[in-house]
């Protein structure tokens, strides 16, 4: 038996959500067909989700690929056809090259397993992100060093931690409805083994009555916890939350049945999603807005 | 003795020599045992220049294997684990987006260490006391000198600044010469 779970007409964080109700249910070794025809857009954040979820399935999941020509022509670009063509049993996918010299997409979909690969994004990255954060997004130019060393520290967050493969994508976009201005967006995500289990193999981890994946998030995002017991581990995550503090942006990470977030004045998301449907790894997004005169 | 550490050839010498980023712990790490065996190969008492002016991006996972780690291994009191030798360091070409990460890990581990910016200005990074970082300012502007110069010069009395410099030396922000202390960073 097939189940097929309809791909929202815009995917994203928050409604990447709904295609995780519709698997909740679904045994771990039943195929899936993902269903994207109807899809027009998808967020960095929704492409790489949907590379985990491929991943971390026990059989190849199918995907009907988006009827429309701009849409499949845009994912091709970000590289998605290439990973989504060893995970998936593609239906429907186009035949575009991934070139296309798109400059919103600022660093294509990018596996990360390795020390190596964070050095390849981060060579990457700084070619390509001074002129349009500096010049699209007006955020001073000695921010963009600090930029890659955000994404730097997400990425090393799968090679340290996450037991396997990751994928990150940067992108710059308009994000007009919930906001009004360009956006930068990291999306960094993994089917590994999610923070809750990675801090349960410290030696120091000691469990509590209300252990569990909201509690392993606030650890190791808020309070900076890392499974190792050396004092220098768990900067990482602190550098990007300093970062993001910086330049007004916005942190979530996703991880297991739970969801923290960093708030930033100008959005509303909640800081603690917790009940959510089960899902494997790590899923972080960290968005850096157009900076405006000050009023 | 003055020694000079070129990051970036490290780097390239005991990683990769297409890198010029110094990202990722085991990068970090690699380097550190890179600068710890030219460390091992020169004499007892040295001030060690370590050269970023070719580094480009330096994460924070980096700056902890590098400078932490090599600051904490130096400046270990005087025990069974004694550090390997009496070695000072100054931080040279150290930019702005440097700092972020240098500072933020220094402070996670209450460290402290003098670094030299492109313009040749000297500053103390990471966590370090009022009192001490006045005495190696004083130290900086009128080079070596001895306690009851120093004493005076901050108007002090002389309990008070051989504690301070009793925690510059074993810190290795300030080295001292028989009677004398000159502060790292101050005749470079």
């Amino acid at each position: 038996m097939t189940t097929v779970l309809k791909i929202p007409p815009s995917l994203d964080d928050r409604t990447f959500e709904l295609v995780l109700e519709q698997l909740a249910p679904v045994p771990q070794d039943e195929k899936i067909l993902l269903d994207a025809r109807h899809t027009r857009w998808a967020s960095p954040y929704g492409l790489t989700a949907l590379l985990t979820l491929a991943q971390a399935r026990a059989e190849r999941p199918g995907f009907y690929a988006p009827e429309s020509d701009e849409t499949c022509s845009y994912w091709s670009r970000t590289g998605f056809f290439t990973y989504a063509s060893e995970l998936f049993e593609l239906h429907g996918a186009p035949h575009h090259s991934r070139s296309g010299g798109e400059s919103d997409v600022l660093l294509e979909i990018t596996p990360v397993a390795r020390s190596e690969d964070v050095h390849e994004v981060v060579g990457r990255i700084q070619q390509k992100s001074q002129s349009i954060l500096t010049k699209e997004l007006n955020i001073d130019a000695k921010a963009t060093m600090g930029f890659a060393m955000t994404l730097s520290e997400a990425c090393q967050n799968i090679v340290e931690h996450a037991g396997r493969g990751g994928w990150v994508a940067v992108q710059t976009y308009r994000w007009q409805k919930r906001l009004g201005r360009r956006v930068v967006v990291i999306a960094v995500c993994d089917a590994g083994v999610g923070f809750r289990q990675s801090l349960e193999s410290s030696p120091n981890h000691r469990e509590s009555d209300r252990w569990d994946d909201g509690m392993a998030l606030e650890e190791a995002v808020i309070r900076g916890v890392s499974r190792f017991r050396d004092p220098g581990r768990g900067q990482g995550l602190a550098g990007v939350r300093r970062y993001i503090g910086r330049w007004d942006g916005k942190l979530s990470v996703r991880s297991g049945t739970a969801r923290i977030a960093i708030v930033p004045s100008w959005d509303e998301d909640v800081p603690l999603q917790e009940g959510l449907p089960a899902f494997p790894g790590a899923q972080m997004q960290i968005t850096i807005p157009e900076r405006v005169a000050d009023k | 003795m003055i020694n000079h550490i070129d990051l970036s050839s490290v780097l390239r010498r005991t990683v990769c020599d297409l890198y010029s980023d110094l990202v990722t712990r085991p990068t970090g790490k690699a380097v550190r045992d890179g600068i710890e065996k030219q460390l091992a190969e020169i004499g007892d008492r040295t001030l060690t220049v370590i050269d970023f002016s070719h580094v480009g991006l330096l994460d924070y996972s980096c700056a902890d294997e590098i400078v932490a780690k090599l600051l904490m291994r130096y400046c270990a009191p005087i025990t069974a684990d004694a550090p390997p030798r009496d070695a000072y360091f100054l931080f040279r070409g150290v930019s702005d987006s440097h700092v972020d990460a240098i500072e933020a890990v220094l402070e996670r581990h209450g460290l402290a260490m003098v670094a030299q910016a492109a313009d040749g200005a000297v500053m103390i990074i990471g966590s370090v006391g009022e009192s001490e970082r006045r005495a190696w300012e004083v130290m900086c502007r009128i080079g070596r000198a001895a306690p009851v110069e120093l004493a005076r010069e901050l108007g002090v009395d002389r309990a008070q600044i051989e504690a301070a410099l009793d925690a510059l030396c074993r810190r290795r922000l300030a080295m001292r010469f028989d009677e004398a202390y000159v502060a790292v960073g101050a005749a470079s």
